[in-house]
């Protein structure tokens, strides 16, 4: 009988290992434990066997019983694992294909670069100023010590605008929005002062409009030793170099004196990238700021010159087509 | 300005190579712009005389030479230049050299016959003379010499770019005397010697406006012969200073403008009617110039006039007709100084620009007016011969050299560097400023050359200028430290463009001059605001609006096959010329499909919606009203103002059919403009308690006419006052099955929570109710 067991036993594992799902495991099961089962059967036959055996026998029953409920569970987990193993098998994604949804746009090469200079001139407590660009004689030229007869003043550079009671013209120059900065703040003054300006003048490397970004900084005690110290650390910063090698030529403007040229060494000499001074006094006179209590220096640079350097764009007609193929590089 | 270097050094030669000297010219303020040399270079080549020339045996247009280098033995060359003959001496190529290009000069059979050397043309030597054929030397050109010595091939030519404040270097001589202040080089000008008159023919000089032409100085001189051929040194100089030669006469005026800086002039005597007055044009007067430009002359011109007309627009052009030709026998010279004003900008009025006019418009040495006459006397009698009369000359009052205070002080606040009075001094002296020192203050009288010294500041310029720009540290300043403010209620436009880049659009940067028509379009502007000197057509008027602009970008990229386009721009848009009608707007533009071509959503085109959330983004926190508008380009069904508070700040809306047709767009893009300053206030966040209780979501779907608008509920729905709503929010517009012809069903989410306690149902219940009675006031009913 005992060796019957082991029979049963040994048939019943088998039974559950061939399984492959929990509703065939489930019939099975109840083909051993079930009601009519075949190991509820022997558990049956213990009331009609005499005392000493069913002991005995009791022992071997409820070990094969507590052996194929061992049996079940582990089979039981195993088609469990099986089953989620099979569904995340299913379940995989090719995680190669694209994200969905929108890229991001990008902003305009020129900004980047303006950007870039405000943030290196507010990060040394220069504020942003700014104009209009449709400016009068004034803020445009008288007030900036450009004589009536300069050349500056000719048609051939200037565009004027019809419908002032005064000659009114596109401003040539970020300048005039300093005058007025200087009009509406006593010293100290640290200004840095971008905008489109606007010169008749177009091909290759002239655009009728472009982007000029003026620095400014009127206060007791501001030297040409301080213009040569913020543009160098200016210059450094924005090309992340900390041995460009910077000159300042002598030059000639009407609204500075000393006037200078500012040009850096690159890799086929020197390149002219800005003019700088410090301020007139007749221009300060013309602001209602007195020179001999305060001095100061401006600059200027072009932005879209700043741009193609930075990014090596070469031709300056590609900042204004808004061609997105050119535009979408900058993101 | 252009010179030879090897002029300037003639008249002071510092010890510096000619890329120092260049240097030195530049880091002074006189930028050498160009630095060629004056010729390519080459090796080998001498001067050698033609003895003879017989004709190849093989070749009709070959010729055998036999040439004199200098040796006892003379060298056969073939040649095949027409103009060689025996007796004139020519470069000649030995065998070794190599010329311009590489090319090496072998002995070679040419056609049979053995060749040393080539006898060259200018071209082949890189100094193009427009002859075609061999450089013709002159019959006294040494025999032997290498040709780069005796045509001084070993020089440089520099261009100068001066700044207009530098007139006193229009000149070898003022050039010279900057080198010599920068270097302390002793100079060895030309010398000028008064010419002693040979008779007593004069002109009478009378100055007519003496502001205008304080000093003029003339004289005549006879028998000058015409024929005379300028010398080959002069050439050369003129012609490396870019001038070529024209007649002897004319060559030494202008060799003396550009060695003196002094406008000369050469009228035929016979031409002109008795004495010389520089006076203004009187009305009905005309000249015709020496470029053939006839001439109706204006009231502010200044003439040189004889008895009965004017004879040369005085220190821009002389008179054609009493020009010097080839029949002039006598000529008057003029050397004169005209005010710089008086001058100034007629030239550019008349179209033109001379050599004469750039000097006097911006300053020329009143004070050398003489010595000018003189050397070119002098160089007129050496060329041409014939006898000079007196010199005859009127001055007025010339313009005054202030004395100029320069304090030492001042210097060091200014420069940022302390030089001593010493120092000062030592470098105002030599740029010849003479100076008078009192303790800190240095009295400063500048020369008759020098028109750009009038204040202090004029002064430490040319102290810093001869000190070094270099020279002054990069010095960190004592300024004070301060923070910038920034305010909690207000953001600025880089966060407006941000909100858009991150939500797919780029950037562009459009002309604020646009075309008329797009201002019409785009706009409804019938009168915008024009440019007086346009650069073109399509730049004619400035824009009030940017759409122009965005749809003419479009239009661009839509030609280079993109096939979705999401631009925006911030700029000016001018309403009128004053300061405050030029205001910033920012502008968007969005065609195409509304998410990139992807494999995991729709092809769906971007519409209304789609940029009315944008522009929500660019609004947010802030909440807009949309409003029913009409504007010129855009569709009227499809468009909205933009309200914030009561005041419209901008548009929103799909491009209108006719101009979706008209730019040939084939879809219509969604564009949007919102005035700039009425986004950049923002409201700083104060916070509010959170509730702990649970919040309540109810739904609400209600059925109204088709033409309720949505905003029409909710504003009826903010009439229930109820402390526990805390958000109403559309979710979903349906029309169809269950849903009557003609109306749409509208559901809603309504938020609702206390803060003191859970909500209960008949809380609950009240308030939707409330919500269902005010919804009734659009006709609306709950949907079965």
């Amino acid at each position: 009988m005992v060796a019957n067991v082991q029979a049963i036993l040994d048939e019943g594992i088998a039974a559950l290992n061939a399984t492959n799902d929990p509703q065939e495991l489930e019939n099975a099961k109840a083909r051993y434990t079930g009601k009519e089962g075949a190991i509820t059967a022997l558990l049956k036959q213990l009331g009609t066997l005499p005392p000493e055996e069913k002991k005995t026998f009791g022992a071997t029953v409820n070990q094969a019983k507590q052996a194929f409920e061992a049996a079940l569970t582990a089979r039981r987990e195993a088609l469990a694992a099986e089953k989620l193993a099979k569904q995340l098998a299913a379940e995989a994604l090719d995680i190669t294909l694209p994200g969905r949804g929108r890229p991001t746009g990008g902003l305009h090469p020129v900004t980047l670069v303006q950007q870039r200079i405000e943030n290196l001139f507010r990060s040394i407590g220069f504020d942003v100023a700014d104009g209009p660009e449709i400016e009068n004689d004034f803020h445009n030229f008288a007030a900036l010590n450009i004589p009536q007869d300069h050349p500056a003043r000719a048609m051939q550079d200037t565009f004027y605008v019809e419908g002032g009671d005064e000659p009114l013209v596109l401003r040539t120059h970020t300048s005039p929005i300093q005058v007025r900065y200087m009009l509406g703040n006593p010293p100290p003054i640290k200004i840095v002062a971008p905008g489109r300006v606007f010169r008749v003048d177009s091909d290759a490397t002239h655009s009728p409009m472009f982007h000029q970004m003026e620095g400014l900084w009127v206060e007791e005690g501001v030297s040409f030793a301080d213009l040569k110290s913020v543009v160098v650390d200016f210059l450094r910063n924005f090309f992340e170099r900390d041995d460009l090698q910077v000159r300042f030529r002598p030059s000639f403007f009407p609204f500075t004196e000393p006037s200078a040229e500012i040009d850096v060494l690159g890799a086929r000499g020197w390149l002219e990238v800005g003019g700088c001074g410090m301020v007139h006094p007749n221009v300060l006179k013309n602001v209602g700021i007195d020179p001999e209590k305060y001095t100061g220096f401006a600059f200027g640079i072009g932005l879209d010159r700043f741009a193609m350097l930075y990014y090596g764009v070469n031709d300056l007609r590609l900042f204004f087509e808004n061609d997105l193929s050119f535009l979408g590089q900058f993101k | 300005m252009k010179f030879s270097e090897q002029w300037l050094r003639a008249w002071v030669n510092p010890a510096l190579s000619s890329d120092e000297l260049a240097h030195l010219l530049t880091m002074a303020g006189l930028e050498v712009e160009e630095n060629e040399a004056a010729a390519p270079a080459f090796t080998n080549v001498f001067v050698a005389e033609v003895l003879s020339v017989t004709k190849h045996p093989d070749a009709d247009r070959l010729n055998v030479c036999s040439v004199n280098v200098g040796e006892a033995e003379a060298v056969q060359i073939v040649c095949g230049a027409p103009n060689v003959k025996p007796g004139i001496r020519i470069p000649c190529a030995r065998i070794g050299a190599v010329l311009p290009g590489d090319f090496k000069i072998k002995q070679a059979k040419v056609r049979g016959v053995e060749s040393f050397g080539m006898l060259c043309s200018g071209d082949e030597l890189g100094i193009p003379d427009g002859v075609d054929g061999l450089l013709v030397l002159p019959t006294d050109a040494p025999v032997g010499a290498p040709i780069r010595d005796y045509l001084q091939l070993d020089d440089r030519l520099l261009m100068l770019k001066l700044t207009p404040n530098r007139t006193d270097c229009l000149s070898i001589k003022g050039i010279a005397r900057e080198v010599a202040a920068l270097t302390g080089t002793v100079q060895s000008p030309v010398a000028i010697a008064a010419v002693q008159p040979k008779n007593d023919d004069v002109r009478s000089v009378t100055l007519g406006s003496t502001d205008a032409c304080p000093r003029y100085a003339g004289r005549v001189i006879r028998n000058i012969n015409q024929a005379a051929t300028t010398p080959d040194w002069m050439k050369q100089r003129l012609a490396r200073s870019g001038i070529r030669s024209i007649s002897a006469t004319v060559d030494v005026t202008n060799y003396v403008l550009l060695e003196q800086g002094q406008p000369m002039h050469a009228f035929d005597l016979a031409k002109l009617d008795g004495g010389i007055t520089a006076r203004y044009a009187k009305a009905g007067e005309t000249i015709k110039l020496l470029n053939d430009k006839e001439l109706a002359l204006e009231a502010d011109m200044l003439v040189i006039a004889d008895d009965k007309k004017p004879v040369a627009l005085a220190g821009i052009m002389g008179g054609g007709d009493t020009g010097v030709t080839e029949a002039t026998r006598d000529i008057f010279l003029e050397s004169a100084f005209f005010a710089p004003n008086v001058i100034a900008g007629k030239a550019r009025r008349l179209g033109f620009s001379s050599d004469s006019s750039h000097r006097f418009e911006r300053g020329v040495d009143f004070g050398a007016c003489r010595d000018a006459l003189e050397r070119a006397t002098q160089l007129v009698l050496e060329i041409c011969g014939g006898e000079a009369g007196p010199v005859v000359e009127q001055i007025a009052e010339l313009p005054a050299r202030k004395p100029v205070l320069l304090r030492v002080s001042r210097v060091a606040k200014v420069l940022g560097v302390a030089l001593s009075a010493d120092e000062i001094v030592a470098i105002l002296n030599r740029l010849g400023l003479a100076t008078v020192v009192s303790g800190d203050a240095i009295t400063v009288t500048p020369p008759s050359y020098r028109f750009d010294i009038e204040i202090e500041e004029d002064l430490i310029e040319e102290v810093a200028r001869v000190f070094g720009y270099d020279n002054v540290p990069v010095a960190a300043s004592n300024a004070k430290l301060s923070m910038l403010p920034q305010s909690g209620n207000a953001r600025g436009k880089a966060a407006l463009k941000d909100i858009l880049v991150a939500r797919d659009y780029q950037e562009a940067i459009n002309y604020a001059f646009v075309e008329e028509k797009w201002e019409a379009d785009f706009a409804g502007n019938a009168a915008p605001i024009k440019l007086i000197n346009p650069i073109a057509s399509q730049m004619s008027v400035m824009r009030s609006t940017l759409f122009g602009g965005l749809v003419n970008a479009l239009k661009h990229n839509l030609n280079r096959k993109q096939e979705r386009v999401r631009l925006f721009e911030l700029a000016r848009v001018f309403h009128g010329v004053a300061a405050d009608a030029q205001s910033e707007k920012i502008a968007g533009l969005a065609w195409g499909s509304r998410e990139p071509e992807q494999w995991g959503a729709g092809k769906e085109r971007v519409d209304f919606y789609d940029v009315k959330a944008d522009v929500e983004a660019l609004i947010a926190p802030r909440i807009a009203e949309f409003r029913r508008a009409s504007h010129p380009a855009l569709h009227p069904g499809r468009s909205a103002d933009v309200v914030l508070g009561g005041v419209v700040i901008g548009v929103i809306g799909e491009l209108h059919p006719k101009w979706v047709q008209q730019y040939e767009l084939g879809n219509a893009p969604v564009l949007f403009e919102i005035d700039v300053a009425a986004l950049l206030a923002v409201d700083k966040v104060e916070a509010k308690a959170v509730s702990r209780f649970q919040p309540v979501r109810r739904d609400l779907a209600l059925v109204v006419d088709e033409y309720v608008a949505v905003a029409e509920l909710l504003s009826v729905f903010s009439d229930v006052k109820s402390p526990f709503i805390t958000g109403i929010e559309l979710f979903d517009v349906y029309r169809g099955k269950g849903v009557d012809e003609g109306k749409k069903s509208l559901a809603f989410k309504v938020l609702m929570q206390d803060t003191h306690k859970t909500l209960t149902d008949e809380e609950v219940d009240g308030v939707v109710a409330k919500l269902i009675r005010q919804g009734e006031k659009c006709g609306a009913t709950l949907r079965a």
